[in-house]
């Protein structure tokens, strides 16, 4: 397998799939049905050649594999290389899986099918191009470039407010990104190429330079991940997009900023990074608990798990500036255990939606009798956000705050009051929903789990359970990765002069 | 002295000129049922002159006694002026015909207005700058107000006019005063006195910075930069909406390319009194581009702000002054004059009921009306809104590249910032398109022309990524010409 281009298959299969959805014609019941089956088939090719990727990856080593390279615009040295490390690979597997889950969980959605189809198979060439680039020219185009369908999707097949959520979410995430783009171009002219590895392994920029550019990178990822104070695009897009686009979102999407601190901000600017990580640290620590608080009074269930979403990715952010073994590696477990976990929780939410069409909290209660196998994932999933031990939540928090103890007590000690409190408002959530006396002669007729429903939540419980009992896989295979990472950032550190906020003002 | 190799050097000016005069001697003798005939023909001697400049005969360099230049920054800029006339002549004549416009002098007059943007581009001396620019406005003011009989065509035709004559009197006065403090009109002369001068440390007379100024506003009046761009919005939605798709790309890409000559050529050496205007008047249209067009109804007037906003971003390149900024121009109006065919096509396809409309909420609901226009108008509106992996996203790229390298940062920032604030606006067609429920129903587009120009322009933007290379070498090319000599 190693002489075909991988990687370049996963990423743009989709594509292929999406043209030949464009190119169906007839009539609207048999377009749309074929537009399904023509998603699904292709997410599905696109799933399992991902797979080769898993399987073909030699753990043990930090060097990018799979690579590809080719000449795109000579006269600037822009290529097009493509190349996976321990870090981004599992996150490809991640958005090749989501991707059929929510082809499957959309299956009955009948507004404009095939567009829809279209929108989620472009989304999914995107989310892995972003991950596989690595130059920066390549990779801004598919980080920026996942704002075109995302801002459709939400917009075309969202709920009430959805023109407002889209533009937000639209203008937020731009915001950021065109600042990222100027700090690109200024690292092509210090560094002389866009090529991602290069950059990171010829190393040092010019400290007072620095700041600028990390500052450029943080208003793009913070955005994106996001931090507070600039999360509150994302439960206004989560609350308004459809329930597969919530999944995207929560699962893929978010990542992409912890993606970009750990493959740019890390690596090439480490003065600035440890600059700046107090200050990560304090608004992680704000995010982690104004959240959780904010959860905790919601009304809309996919509004308080969009929260948690804020609260759980200020874990990410706090293990990532730990710059620990263990912080880093939880901060990536924690990533990829939010992206299964949240994203199921949000096609739990999408469950009785579909059969109800609320989502206020105060409309359910009692649904433990009538929908009982319901109930039983809905708590896997739940329990696994808390961060139960067992499942693959527990992992991932317990080494952020592990991390962050090595680092500073009281950021680690603020952090892990996030899982209790992470505990209130979720199983509150539980309760109000689940629990209680089955009055509402609506939901005494809510049919439980289908065929198609349990198949969806199969993988996603099985993983969150795999990981949380055995979490060495992924460990094995980030760890050189991070190892690698924290190596080179202590010698740049060690090398380097470190800036001064007299710097700043000079 | 032979004339020949001046007479090959100009070819394609010569033929289009020729051109010109025997389709006016033809509607003259036919009478007003000629005018399809003509127009044909005038989008076949445009090809033609296309092919002369793509294969050109002779060699380059410097002609008629230096009044005319010729090399590959010119060609490219004419190359590209000369796709914009013939695709908007060809796209607009259905509408022409519809509207009752079809007299045979309107392709004869953007002929004539095609043979001035020629003769700019490739002018090497102020006064054949000016020749060549009164050809063009001549031609395009009578353009504006060809329908006698609207009110708002002629009141455009008349503010156009007015404007415009005031602004090539400061054009004028401007080349009169360089001319009277250099002592010369040429080009090639006043690059070398004024060379002369920095090398010996020689102040810049205060007449010349003035001269200057002049010149650089006359010549924003034509790109319609802010704070010369009053006269844009009022043009743009009154003249008749084949006539405005011709204004909105070949007058623009030829005056910016007169505008890169004229500060790269002669006053190449003033790049310090010069770069701090440009910096001035391309932050001013971004940001006006921006902000303005946010209240626009009207989408001809909401693609003069557009433009606007454009004309900024690629004042972004010629701001930085390097070879890096020219190219980064280049590539933008390249990219620009696609954009804008593409979407003035879609314009073009708005009627309901046999009449054009030009009100964004008539695009309500387009998506499931007609999909395919839809897609395209999409397209076009992030790519101007310069969301990759669409074209617009490259010609942003290129022009703040070059902005960075020349360390003009804060003007980089403004750009970008306002860009996310000109993506609200053109979202907003995105949204009306595909978020609302149509209310009436577009008719089908007129005539096969349009459909094509809208579809090979929207895949052009589409899959520009593919081959980013075929623009950006051509550019680099054109922009080491105007540093070679």
């Amino acid at each position: 397998m190693s002489s075909w281009p991988l990687l370049s298959l996963v990423t743009f299969l989709p594509l292929v799939g999406a043209v030949f959805i464009l190119a169906i014609r007839g009539e609207q019941a048999v377009v749309s049905r074929n537009a399904r089956y023509v998603a699904l088939w292709t997410s599905l090719i696109t799933f399992a050649l991902s797979l080769f990727i898993w399987f073909g990856f030699k753990p043990g080593t930090a060097d990018f594999q799979f690579v590809e390279k080719a000449d795109w615009i000579k006269s600037f040295g822009i290529s097009y290389h493509m190349g996976v490390d321990g870090i981004s690979m599992p996150f490809v597997l991640l958005s090749t899986l989501l991707t059929p889950l929510c082809v499957l969980a959309s299956w009955k959605m009948e507004k404009r099918v095939k567009e829809y189809m279209i929108a989620f198979l472009v989304l999914e060439t995107l989310m892995v191009g972003t991950f596989c680039a690595l130059d920066f020219v390549a990779f801004y185009m598919f980080f920026e470039g996942v704002l075109i369908p995302m801002f459709l999707i939400i917009g075309v097949w969202g709920g009430p407010r959805r023109v407002y959520s889209a533009f937000k979410f639209f203008l937020f995430t731009l915001a950021g990104s065109v600042l990222m783009l100027l700090a690109i171009l200024a690292i092509y002219f210090a560094g002389g190429t866009t090529d991602i590895p290069t950059l990171i392994s010829q190393g040092h920029l010019d400290p007072q330079l620095q700041i600028w550019l990390w500052l450029a990178f943080f208003a793009s990822f913070a955005v994106k991940i996001p931090m507070w104070p600039v999360h509150t695009w994302l439960p206004d897009a989560h609350v308004e997009a459809p329930t597969a686009g919530s999944v995207i979102l929560a699962g893929v999407l978010l990542k992409m900023g912890g993606y970009g601190f750990l493959r740019f901000s890390l690596p090439m600017l480490p003065e600035a990074t440890h600059f700046f990580a107090p200050l990560v640290f304090t608004l992680s620590v704000v995010a982690i608990i104004y959240t959780s608080l904010v959860a905790l009074v919601q009304k809309d269930m996919k509004k308080l798990i969009a929260y948690s979403s804020v609260a759980h990715m200020g874990f990410v952010t706090v293990g990532i500036f730990t710059i620990t073994q263990q912080g880093l590696a939880g901060a990536v477990f924690q990533m990829l255990s939010h992206g299964i976990v949240s994203a199921a929780l949000f096609l739990v939410v999408g469950v009785v939606y579909d059969r109800l069409h609320t989502r206020e909290i105060e409309r359910y209660g009692g649904l433990a009798n009538s929908m009982p196998r319901y109930s039983l994932v809905f708590m896997v999933f739940m329990l696994a956000s808390v961060g139960l031990p067992g499942t693959s939540g527990f992992v991932g928090e317990f080494l952020v705050i592990v991390g962050a103890f090595q680092v500073n007590t009281w950021v680690a000690l603020l952090t892990a009051s996030g899982m209790v409190l992470g505990a209130t408002y979720m199983l509150w959530l539980y309760r109000k929903t689940i629990f209680g006396a089955l009055t509402k002669p609506d939901l005494k007729a809510m049919a439980d789990l289908e065929l198609r429903e349990k198949l969806v939540f199969a993988p996603l419980i099985a993983l969150a359970i795999f990981f949380g009992v055995y979490p060495k896989p992924l460990l094995d295979i980030m760890g050189p990765s991070v190892d690698h990472l924290i190596q080179n950032y202590q010698l740049a550190l060690e090398a380097g002069h470190l800036p001064s906020l007299a710097m700043l003002l000079h | 002295m032979s004339l020949a190799p001046d007479l090959a050097a100009a070819a394609p000016e010569l033929f289009l000129a020729c051109a010109a005069i025997a389709l006016l001697m033809l509607g003259v003798f036919r009478g007003d049922g000629a005018g399809r005939p003509i127009m044909r023909l005038s989008v076949l001697a445009l090809i033609v002159a296309l092919l002369l400049v793509v294969f050109p005969m002779g060699g380059e360099g410097i002609f008629f006694n230096s009044l005319f230049i010729k090399d590959v920054f010119g060609n490219f800029m004419k190359g590209l002026v000369l796709v914009g006339s013939g695709l908007t002549i060809l796209m607009g004549w259905r509408y022409v015909e519809r509207e009752r416009m079809d007299r045979p002098e309107l392709p004869v007059l953007l002929l004539f207005a095609t043979v001035g943007m020629l003769l700019m581009i490739s002018a090497n001396d102020l006064i054949s700058l000016y020749v060549g620019l009164e050809l063009q406005s001549l031609a395009l003011y009578v353009a504006a107000a060809i329908r006698r009989d609207s009110l708002r065509a002629s009141e455009a035709g008349l503010k156009y006019f007015v404007l415009g004559a005031l602004s090539s009197g400061m054009l004028l006065y401007g080349l009169s005063l360089v001319y009277g403090f250099a002592g010369t009109t040429g080009f090639t002369d006043l690059a070398a006195a004024f060379a002369r001068d920095a090398a010996a440390g020689t102040p810049v007379s205060l007449g010349l910075i003035v001269g200057l100024v002049f010149v650089a506003a006359g010549i924003a009046f034509k790109i319609s930069a802010v704070p010369f761009h009053m006269w844009t919005p009022d043009v743009y939605e009154g003249a008749p909406t084949a006539i405005t798709a011709f204004f909105a790309v070949a007058p623009k890409v030829a005056a910016m390319a007169l505008f890169v000559r004229v500060l790269m050529g002669p006053f190449g050496d003033l790049v310090g009194q010069w770069q701090q205007i440009v910096v001035f008047i391309s932050i001013a249209s971004m940001a006006l581009g921006a902000f303005a067009a946010i209240a626009q109804s009207n989408v001809k007037r909401l693609m003069a702000y557009s433009s606007i906003g454009n004309v900024g971003y690629a004042l972004v390149g010629l701001a930085s002054g390097t070879e890096a900024g020219i190219r980064g121009v280049t590539i933008y109006m390249a990219i620009y004059l696609v954009m804008t065919v593409g979407t003035f096509a879609c314009i073009l396809a708005m009627r309901i009921n046999e009449r054009g409309v030009e009100s964004i909420d008539d695009l309500r609901g387009l998506s499931k009306t007609h999909p395919m226009m839809a897609a395209a108008l999409a397209i076009f509106m992030f790519s101007l809104a310069g969301i990759p992996p669409l074209a617009g996203f490259f010609g942003k790229l290129y022009v703040f590249l070059a902005a960075i390298q020349a360390g003009l940062y804060g003007l980089a920032v403004i750009g970008v910032l306002t860009s996310v604030v000109g993506a609200y606006y053109y979202l907003r067609i995105v949204k009306l398109m595909y978020f609302d429920e149509p209310t009436e129903v577009l008719d089908r587009p007129i005539g096969r022309e349009v459909g094509l120009v809208m579809g090979v322009s929207a895949l052009a933007i589409l899959l520009f990524f593919v081959m980013p290379s075929l623009v950006v070498d051509g550019a680099s090319a054109a922009a080491l010409s105007l540093f070679a000599g």
